[in-house]
C-alpha cells in the first residue's frame, strides 16, 4: 500500500471524492439549486482526467498487488468512458430541468458510476472486478428511476435491479467456482491455473457463469431482456448515457476478464461468444423492425451493435480486441449523436418518442435531419460513413479468426437492419406533409453535439483520428 | 498535375458542399442558382476529365495516372485508370451535365436535389477510378445512399416500394461482396487492385459441411462477387428491382441509373472476377453463359408485353445487360472489348429512351403506352429522335447498338454456339418490342384529344439529345474510338486469363499424376 499505488488510482480518487463532497455540499446548500453547476463542473472535471490519462499514462502499471492494472487497455477504455460520460451529461442538462427532474444527485451519481466503470476496466482481479461493477450498477439503477412519479420510470429502475441483482449473482457464482478451481482470483493466478494442461470442468463451469454475468451487462442475447423496457422507462438522458459509457465498460471487463485470466482458453470461450454474437445480431436487427418508440428501437439497435463488438471479441485475437476498441468508440460516438437528436424530438414543448412524428422532418430542419440521416447510415454500416470502418474491422478480426460463417452471418444481419434505419430516414424525407410534425428549433448545445457527431462521421474516414493506432497498442497490451 | 483522377472525382462533391452549406431559402431564386452551381460542376468535371482521355495511353495497359496514399488498417487511397476504365469514367462525366440540363424542370427541393446528384457523380467516378478493393467498395456501396434518396424523395407514386427494394436489394448482394474482400485481403495481404490481379487465390477443392466445394476458395469468392455484382448489373433472375427502381424514379434518375449505374456491376466483373479468379470463373462460365441468354430472350419477351414505357425500356436494359455479362464470360477479345462497348453504347441509348420518355412525360404525366398515339403529327423532331434512338436500340448497323450485339455475339458463337442461336433471336425480340412501342406512340393519327395540344421538343430538349445523337451515330460508323482505347487492356486481361487457366490446368495434372 504505497503511494505509488495511490498514485495510479489518482483519477478514481479525485473523482470519487469529488462526488461524495459535493454530495456534502449540495445536502447542506442549496441542494437542486446547484444541479446545474454540478453538472458542468463533474462533464468538465471528467474530461479533465480523461485527457490528463490520455497524456499522461504511459506504459503498464499495477496496483494493489496486482487488483488494478493501468495499461493502455484501460486507458483507451477510460478516456472513452469519462469522455461519453461527460457528453451526455452536458446534453442532458437543459432537458432536465425543462422536465423539472435535475436533482443535484443525478451528476454524482453519473460521476459515481464512471469511477465504478473506470474500477471495471481496469480489474486484475475478481473482487476488484465486482467491485467496480457493482459501484457502477447502484448508481445506475438509482438514475434509471429517477423519474420518481412516473410509472414506467419506476418500472424500469426495479426491472434493471432486480435482473441486474440475478446476474450479479451469476456472475459471483462464477467467480467463487473460479477461486475454488484456480485457488486464486487474481486473474494473473488464473491464467496460470488454465496454462497448465487442459481448462479444468470446474473452472469451465465458472468461465461459463462469469461470461452469463458480463453478457447481461452488454446486453447481448439471450440476457438482453431488461434493455428495452429500461431503455424505454428511464428519462432520455439515464437512456442515452445507458447507451454509451457503461456499454463501453462492461465491453472492456469481458475483454479484460477473457483475455487476461483466461486468455489460454480461447478456443473455450470463442465459440460461446460468437453464438452471443450471432444472436444479439439477429435478434436486434430483426426485433427492432416493429418498433415504433424510437428509444426502443435504439434499445435493440444497440443489442445488434453490441452483437458487432462480441464478433471482434469472439475472434480472440490481436486483432479481434482492437477492432472491437474501435467499434466501441465508433458506436459510442454515433449513439451520443443519435440520443442529442432524440432528445429534441419536441412537440409542444413535450418530449415525443414515436418515430412517425419525424414525418417531413427534412422540410422543417434539413440541416438536423441531414446530419441524423448521416447517422443513420452510419449505424446501418453504409459506406462511406465510419460506421462501416467498424463493421469492417470486426468483419476481419472474425474473418482471421477463422469465424467466417460469423462474419457472413453478421453482414446478412446488417442488411436486415438497414431496414428499420432506412424507415426513419423513410419518415423524415418521404413522408407527406398532412400530419404534424415536431417543433422545430431545439438547444444549441444538442445541435451542437449532432453536427459535430455525424461530422465526425464522415471526416473520421480520413484517419479515424488516431484511434486506430490507440486501439492497437490497447490490444497489443492486453493479448499477449 | 499528379492528381488528376482525385480532381475529377471530388469536383461534384465540393459542389455539393458548396450547395450545402452556402445556398439558403427556397424561393425561385436559390432554386436556380442551385441548377447553374450544379450544371457548371459537373460541366467542369467533363471538361477537366477530358485531360484524362487526352493525356492517356492506350498501349500502356497498366494503370495510369496513378496516385497512392496512406489509408487506416494498412488501406490505401489509390486511384487509377487503364483502358477498361477510362471510357466508363468518360462516359459518366460525359452524361452527368446532360442529366442536369434534364431536370432544370424539377420543382421540388431543386438544392437537395442536385445535391444527390453531384454526390452520385463524385460516388460513381470513384468506383471506376479506384485502385483498392476497400475503396472501391466504398464508392460502390455509397452510391446506394443517394440514389435511395432520390427515387424516394422525386420518383413517381409507388417510390417508398421501389427505394426499399432496390436499396436492400442491392445491399444484400453487396455485404457478401464485403466478408469475400475481407478474405482477400487476410489471403493476399493488400488491398491493392494491381496486387491482387497478380495474386493466385487458391484453387484447390474442398469441402464445406460436407459439399465439395469444386474451385475451392476461388469458387466461394467468384459467387460472393457475383452475387453483388448480378444484382447490380442486373442479371436474370435477380433482375426484378430493376423495373420497379426505373418506373418509380424521376427522369434523370433513370437515365443515370439505366446509362451508368448499371455498368458498375459490368465493370466489376471485368475487374475482379475475370481476372482475379479465373478458375472460378472458367467452371462457372456455362452457367453465366445460360442466365445471360435466358435473361435476353425472356426479358425481351417480357418486354413485349408491358404497357408502362419506362418498364418496356427496363426490360429492354436487362436484355441488353445479358449482351454484356455474355460477352464478359466468353472471355475472349471480342467477348470483353463487345462487352465494353455495348456498356458503352447502352449508355448513350438507354439514357436517351429514358429522356425521350421524359420529354412526353413532362407533358402529358403519363407513361401509359395507350395514352398516346400520333405523335408524329404534332412533334416531328421528336419523332425522329425517338426514331434514332429505338433503332440503335433495336441494333440497327451504322448506330453504336448494333457493334457490342455484333461483337458480343460472335464471342460468344465461338464458345457455346448454341447460347449464340439462342441470344441471336433476342436480337429479333427487341426489333419486336421496339418497333411496335414506336409504332403505338409515335405512327397512326392524332386521335386522343387530350393530346391535341402538345408540343414539339424545346430547344433545350434539342440540345441536350444532340450530343447523344452525335456519340451513337459516330460509334455506329467509327467503333475503333472506343476499341482502340480498351483493346491493348482487353487483350493483356485475355492473355492473363488464359495463363492462369492454363496454368491451373497444369498444376491439377501435376496433382493428380
Amino acid at each position: 500500500m504505497t503511494s505509488a499505488d495511490l498514485t495510479l488510482i489518482l483519477p478514481e480518487i479525485i473523482l470519487s471524492l469529488f462526488a461524495m463532497g459535493m454530495l456534502l455540499v449540495a445536502v447542506y446548500t442549496t441542494k437542486d439549486a446547484l444541479a446545474s453547476t454540478l453538472v458542468w463542473l463533474t462533464s468538465g472535471l471528467m474530461i479533465v482526467l480523461g485527457a490528463w490519462i490520455a497524456v499522461h499514462g504511459a506504459g503498464t502499471n499495477v496496483a494493489f498487488g496486482g487488483m488494478l492494472i493501468e495499461d493502455s487497455f484501460a486507458r483507451f477504455a477510460k478516456v472513452t468512458i469519462l469522455f461519453s460520460a461527460a457528453a451526455v451529461l452536458v446534453m442532458s442538462e437543459n432537458y432536465m430541468k425543462q422536465r423539472d427532474l435535475l436533482r443535484f444527485e443525478y451528476p454524482l451519481l453519473v460521476a459515481l458510476a464512471a469511477v465504478g466503470m473506470m474500477v471495471m476496466v481496469s480489474a486484475g482481479d475478481l473482487m476488484a472486478l465486482y467491485m467496480g461493477l457493482e459501484l457502477q450498477s447502484l448508481a445506475l439503477y438509482v438514475v434509471a428511476s429517477l423519474r420518481r412519479d412516473s410509472v414506467k420510470s419506476t418500472e424500469a429502475g426495479l426491472k434493471y435491479f432486480v435482473l441486474g441483482a440475478l446476474s450479479s449473482g451469476l456472475l459471483l457464482y462464477g467467480a467463487s467456482l473460479v477461486y475454488g478451481y484456480s485457488g486464486t482470483t487474481l486473474f494473473s493466478g488464473i491464467i496460470e491455473t488454465a496454462q497448465h494442461g487442459e481448462v479444468s470442468l470446474g473452472l469451465l463451469f465458472g468461465l461459463v457463469f462469469l461470461i452469463a454475468g458480463m453478457a447481461f451487462k452488454v446486453s447481448a442475447v439471450p440476457f438482453h431482456m431488461w434493455t428495452p423496457d429500461v431503455y424505454e422507462g428511464a428519462p432520455t438522458p439515464v437512456t442515452a448515457f445507458f447507451a454509451t459509457a457503461p456499454k463501453v465498460a462492461a465491453m472492456g471487463l469481458f475483454a479484460r476478464v477473457l483475455h487476461d485470466a483466461f486468455g489460454n482458453a480461447v478456443s473455450d470461450w470463442s465459440q460461446i461468444v460468437a453464438l452471443l454474437s450471432v444472436c444479439s445480431m439477429f435478434l436486434g436487427a430483426v426485433a427492432a423492425i416493429g418498433q415504433t418508440n424510437i428509444k426502443r428501437l435504439m434499445a435493440f439497435s444497440s443489442i445488434a451493435h453490441m452483437g458487432y463488438a462480441l464478433m471482434g471479441l469472439a475472434a480472440g485475437t490481436v486483432l479481434g480486441v482492437q477492432a472491437m476498441l474501435v467499434y466501441m468508440a465508433i458506436y459510442v460516438t454515433m449513439n451520443v449523436g443519435t440520443f442529442a437528436f432524440i432528445l429534441m424530438m419536441e412537440r409542444d414543448g413535450q418530449p415525443v418518442t414515436d418515430i412517425r412524428a419525424l414525418n417531413m422532418y427534412s422540410k422543417k430542419e434539413p440541416g438536423k435531419a441531414l446530419a441524423m440521416l448521416v447517422l443513420l447510415f452510419s449505424l446501418a454500416g453504409v459506406p462511406p460513413m465510419l460506421g462501416f470502418f467498424g463493421k469492417f474491422y470486426v468483419l476481419r478480426a472474425a474473418y482471421e479468426g477463422g469465424l467466417a460463417w460469423l462474419a457472413v452471418a453478421g453482414v446478412v444481419a446488417s442488411v436486415i437492419g438497414a431496414y428499420y434505419y432506412l424507415r426513419i430516414v423513410f419518415f423524415m424525407y418521404f413522408g407527406d406533409e398532412s400530419e404534424e410534425g415536431l417543433d422545430a428549433g431545439g438547444s444549441p448545445v444538442l445541435s451542437g453535439f449532432l453536427l459535430a457527431s455525424a461530422a465526425i462521421m464522415i471526416l473520421g474516414i480520413a484517419n479515424m483520428f488516431g484511434v486506430e493506432a490507440a486501439a492497437a497498442a490497447a490490444a497489443a497490451t492486453l493479448v499477449n | 498535375m499528379d492528381n488528376l483522377l482525385s480532381i475529377v472525382t471530388f469536383i461534384p462533391a465540393l459542389a455539393a458542399l458548396i450547395l450545402l452549406v452556402f445556398l439558403r431559402g427556397d424561393d425561385e431564386d436559390a432554386n436556380r442558382n442551385a441548377k447553374w452551381v450544379a450544371m457548371f460542376a459537373t460541366s467542369a468535371t467533363f471538361l477537366v476529365s477530358l485531360f484524362i482521355l487526352a493525356g492517356f495511353d492506350p498501349q500502356d495497359t497498366g494503370m495510369q495516372f496513378v496516385e497512392e496514399r496512406e489509408w487506416l488498417l494498412g488501406l490505401q487511397y489509390k486511384m487509377g485508370v487503364d483502358g477498361i476504365s477510362v471510357l466508363f469514367v468518360m462516359l459518366t462525366t460525359f452524361m452527368m451535365p446532360l442529366v442536369i440540363a434534364a431536370s432544370w424542370d424539377v420543382k421540388l427541393r431543386v438544392k437537395e436535389y442536385m445535391i444527390a446528384f453531384l454526390l452520385l457523380e463524385t460516388l460513381m467516378l470513384g468506383v471506376f477510378m479506384a485502385l483498392d478493393l476497400v475503396l472501391f467498395y466504398l464508392f460502390f456501396e455509397a452510391g446506394l445512399i443517394p440514389m435511395f434518396l432520390i427515387i424516394g424523395i422525386w420518383g413517381g407514386a409507388n417510390r417508398i416500394y421501389a427505394s426499399f427494394k432496390f436499396f436492400l436489394y442491392t445491399f444484400l448482394g453487396s455485404v457478401l461482396m464485403l466478408v469475400a474482400m475481407v478474405g482477400m485481403f487476410a489471403d493476399a495481404g493488400t488491398t491493392d487492385i494491381e496486387a491482387l490481379l497478380r495474386h493466385e487465390f487458391a484453387f484447390a477443392d474442398f469441402s464445406v459441411l460436407g459439399i465439395q466445394v469444386v474451385g475451392g476458395m476461388q469458387t466461394l469468392m467468384f459467387l460472393a462477387f457475383f452475387a453483388s455484382f448480378a444484382v447490380k448489373m442486373p442479371m436474370w433472375p435477380v433482375h426484378t428491382w430493376l423495373p420497379d427502381a426505373h418506373v418509380q424514379a424521376p427522369t434523370a434518375g433513370s437515365v443515370v441509373l439505366a446509362a451508368i449505374l448499371l455498368k458498375l456491376g459490368g465493370y466489376g466483373f471485368i475487374r475482379f472476377s475475370l481476372p482475379m479468379f479465373p478458375v472460378a470463373a472458367e467452371i462457372w462460365s456455362p452457367m453465366i453463359l445460360w442466365l445471360s441468354a435466358i435473361a435476353i430472350v425472356y426479358t425481351s419477351l417480357v418486354a413485349l408485353v408491358q404497357e408502362d414505357m419506362k418498364k418496356l425500356i427496363a426490360y429492354s436494359s436487362v436484355a441488353h445487360m445479358g449482351f454484356v455479362t455474355m460477352g464478359i464470360f466468353a472471355a475472349n477479345q471480342q467477348g470483353v472489348d463487345g462487352a465494353i462497348f455495348q456498356m458503352i453504347s447502352h449508355g448513350f441509348i438507354s439514357g436517351a429512351l429514358f429522356l425521350c420518355v421524359g420529354v412526353i412525360y413532362d407533358r402529358m404525366h403519363t407513361r401509359e403506352i395507350d395514352a398516346y398515339g400520333g405523335l408524329v403529327n404534332r412533334m416531328p423532331a421528336y419523332a425522329m429522335i425517338f426514331m434514332l434512338f429505338t433503332m440503335a436500340n433495336v441494333g440497327l448497323p451504322g448506330t453504336s447498338g448494333f457493334v457490342g450485339e455484333f461483337l458480343t455475339l460472335m464471342a460468344v458463337f465461338q464458345v457455346n454456339t448454341w447460347v449464340a442461336v439462342v441470344a441471336t433471336t433476342g436480337v429479333i425480340f427487341s426489333a419486336a418490342y421496339a418497333l411496335w412501342l414506336y409504332r403505338r406512340v409515335v405512327m397512326g393519327d392524332l386521335i386522343k384529344e387530350s393530346l391535341k395540344s402538345i408540343t414539339d421538343m424545346s430547344p433545350r430538349e434539342r440540345w441536350i439529345f444532340a450530343p447523344l445523337v452525335a456519340m451513337t451515330l459516330l460509334l455506329g460508323v467509327y467503333p475503333a474510338l472506343v476499341l482502340d482505347v480498351t483493346g491493348p487492356s482487353v487483350a493483356a486481361l485475355v492473355s492473363n486469363y488464359d495463363t492462369a487457366l492454363a496454368a491451373a490446368e497444369a498444376a491439377s495434372q501435376l496433382a493428380s499424376n
